[in-house]
């Protein structure tokens, strides 16, 4: 403590010997004009919305889109059908496909290969530990999987698109039971 | 007679670095809680340089000097002195009478005006004074619009910690983050200190990834409103352009230095790996060549090198590639599991995500001795995002149930939570400062 105070007085008497030597008045400021932004001088025109300018000029996208298709007679709709199945989960950690799941992509297997027009987009995904680009990364490979059991089951790529939803569709869950449901591939078809 | 005068004013500012140092256990801690705020701010902890300023209510408007105020003490770096008791209340150095200001002990204060001028239009005066010596340190003065008020403060408040620090400041710059409420997600923009959110996307389907071009006019990000996630580059005021849409996933956009290209992860048919791509979506160059995970790239700030995280040797740790492509190499070595690499703006350290036994933290990986520094203190942080100082780094982190942002100074002295009023924060990216 006494190093710090002696520091101190000696810092101290240094500024003020230094500034004693400063001759220049300081009455006169120097000040330089610095507007904000290109426009800040003249009126701005040409404001196409109604919103308030607050200066940041940031405007807004609204991105939901159409209607849903009208679901009737559909089997891939029909609750009593298994098509209407569309989710293959996974142990933590794993992108291996359980042989529960076996009959329900047999059956969508089926259904792509009667119906060459439809697609399928498979939708991987992960719990939420872990960081949303690495889990984006992670549910791919879980979609990848079960591409690759409806490719063994003769359905070609070009029916096919497998993406990855990583932990965006999570429920916020807080136990095992729960993170469970979240490892999972989505069975979607083109157009749902 | 340049460096004498930089001594003066930097010499008992070391000095209090010591008696802090000494009493760091005496921890400051302070809630801010400013009217109209998006974002509530706490901050703990403090910088070893606190320097002791006095900000006088500007004549005519206060606005401004209140944010000048609350900049300054949310930089950790100053000890705002409460000003009420000082009988006078100057608006230009000529009217100070400094034994008032030396008796409170400020070392420096600022004073200033905002005058209504023709057209409707503010003259903002501001003087930042060096109370020992009795002399100007810095001053300026804008003419703006009133709708301009606060980012004229960001501004003064930037220019008084440069001259005070020695570095650049921070607030006048903005930050990007995702928002999930009531079932909708929404990419917004708000300034540094939280205020003035607006939103720039806003859809039922997930967008996640938000980055900055580099002159702070667009960002990239991943929306999901097709199904799956494509990859989108947005002005500010609202145009917006598809970059990647290839089939399979397009995530993980990062800009360029130049601000020219972008890093993005594509998936084709198979496993996440890493391109190049300019930002009008042309040019698509493969750069990573794997049957690994290769995701989350970055560039660093020569543009030679792309760093990312990868599970290439069993667990994700961070690499390096040349970023026209070639054979990577390993980067972080210390931890497990590395995730989120992200380049602090001199270059020399790399902040990433760290699995620190089940709890994710912020790390801090200092690129010349390899040495890393756990910073965060939670268990689910992520997306780090560094200040355009690279004094304070910005990052997600959960609050209850809720996302929430944070932020942690470079050397994890001063520690900073953001919760807003609502919704579930996440991933924050910290844009460059606003010219």
């Amino acid at each position: 403590m006494k190093t710090f105070n002696v520091k101190l007085v000696s810092a101290l008497a240094m500024a003020l010997l230094l500034a004693a030597c400063k001759s220049t008045p300081m009455t006169k400021p120097t000040v330089e004009d610095k507007s904000v932004g290109k426009d800040s001088s003249s009126t701005t025109t040409g404001a196409t919305t109604g919103s308030a300018d607050d200066g940041s000029g940031v405007k807004e996208v609204n991105l939901d889109n159409g209607a849903n298709a009208d679901d009737a007679g559909n089997p891939l709709k029909d609750p009593n059908n298994i098509l209407s199945k569309r989710h293959v989960y996974f142990a933590f950690d794993s992108d291996a496909v359980n042989a529960e799941f076996r009959p329900l992509i047999e059956a969508h297997a089926k259904y792509l290969l009667a119906n060459k027009g439809a697609k399928v987009i498979l939708q991987g995904n992960t719990d939420e530990r872990g960081t949303r680009e690495y889990n984006l990364a992670l549910g791919q490979r879980r979609s990848v999987a079960v591409k690759k059991s409806l490719n063994a089951l003769g359905v070609q790529d070009g029916q096919i698109e497998t993406v990855s939803y990583g932990e965006e569709k999570t429920q916020g869950c807080a136990d095992e039971t729960c993170f469970a449901k979240d490892r999972r591939t989505d069975i979607v078809y083109e157009g749902e | 007679m340049r460096l004498s005068e930089y001594k003066a004013m930097k010499l008992p500012v070391s000095t209090f670095l010591g008696a802090l140092k000494l009493a760091l256990s005496l921890v400051t801690f302070f809630t801010l809680s400013l009217a109209h705020a998006a974002l509530e701010i706490e901050i703990s902890g403090g910088s070893a340089q606190q320097v002791p300023i006095a900000i006088v209510p500007f004549a005519q408007n206060d606005t401004i000097s209140k944010i000048i105020e609350a900049d300054l003490k949310r930089s950790g770096m100053f000890r705002v002195l409460e000003t009420g008791g000082v009988a006078s209340r100057p608006n230009e150095i000529a009217q100070i009478k400094f034994a008032e200001w030396t008796a409170l002990q400020a070392q420096a204060m600022a004073v200033g005006s905002v005058e209504p001028i023709a057209g409707g239009k503010l003259k903002v005066t501001y003087q930042l004074a060096d109370v020992l010596k009795q002399s100007q340190l810095t001053g300026g003065q804008y003419t703006i619009a009133p709708s301009q008020l606060r980012i004229t403060a960001h501004k003064i408040a930037d220019a008084i910690y440069q001259k005070l620090t020695g570095e650049s400041g921070i607030y006048a710059s903005r930050i990007a983050y995702i928002n999930k409420s009531a079932g909708r997600y929404t990419l917004q923009v708000a300034d540094a200190d939280g205020e003035n959110a607006r939103t720039m996307v806003s859809s039922k389907e997930p967008i996640i990834s938000p980055a900055w071009s580099p002159e702070g006019n667009r960002i990239a990000y991943v929306s999901f409103e097709k199904k799956k996630p494509i990859v989108y580059v947005q002005s500010l005021s609202g145009q917006r352009n598809v970059v990647a849409s290839f089939k399979g996933n397009n995530s993980a956009p990062a800009w360029s230095p130049d601000g020219n290209q972008l890093a993005i992860v594509l998936t084709h048919a198979a496993n996440s790996q890493i391109y190049t791509i300019n930002a009008d979506g042309s040019g698509l160059k493969q750069v990573t060549k794997s049957s690994a995970i290769d995701t989350e790239p970055t560039w660093s700030n020569d543009g030679q090198w792309i760093y990312f995280s990868s599970d290439r040797g069993g667990r994700p740790q961070i690499y390096k590639v040349s970023s026209s492509g070639g054979s990577p190499q390993r980067v972080s070595f210390e931890g497990a599991y590395n995730v989120s690499p992200r380049f602090s703006p001199d270059g020399k350290s790399l902040a990433m995500i760290r699995n620190d036994g089940g709890r994710f933290r912020v790390a801090l990986q200092d690129l010349a001795t390899g040495q890393v520094q756990l910073l965060s203190e939670g268990n689910q942080d992520e997306s780090p995002s560094f200040a355009p100082n690279g004094r304070v780094i910005l990052y997600a982190t959960r609050s209850g149930n809720r996302g929430a942002l944070a932020a942690v100074s470079a050397d994890g002295r001063v520690k900073q939570r953001l919760k807003d009023s609502g919704g579930d924060i996440r991933e924050p990216a910290w844009g460059p400062l606003i010219k």
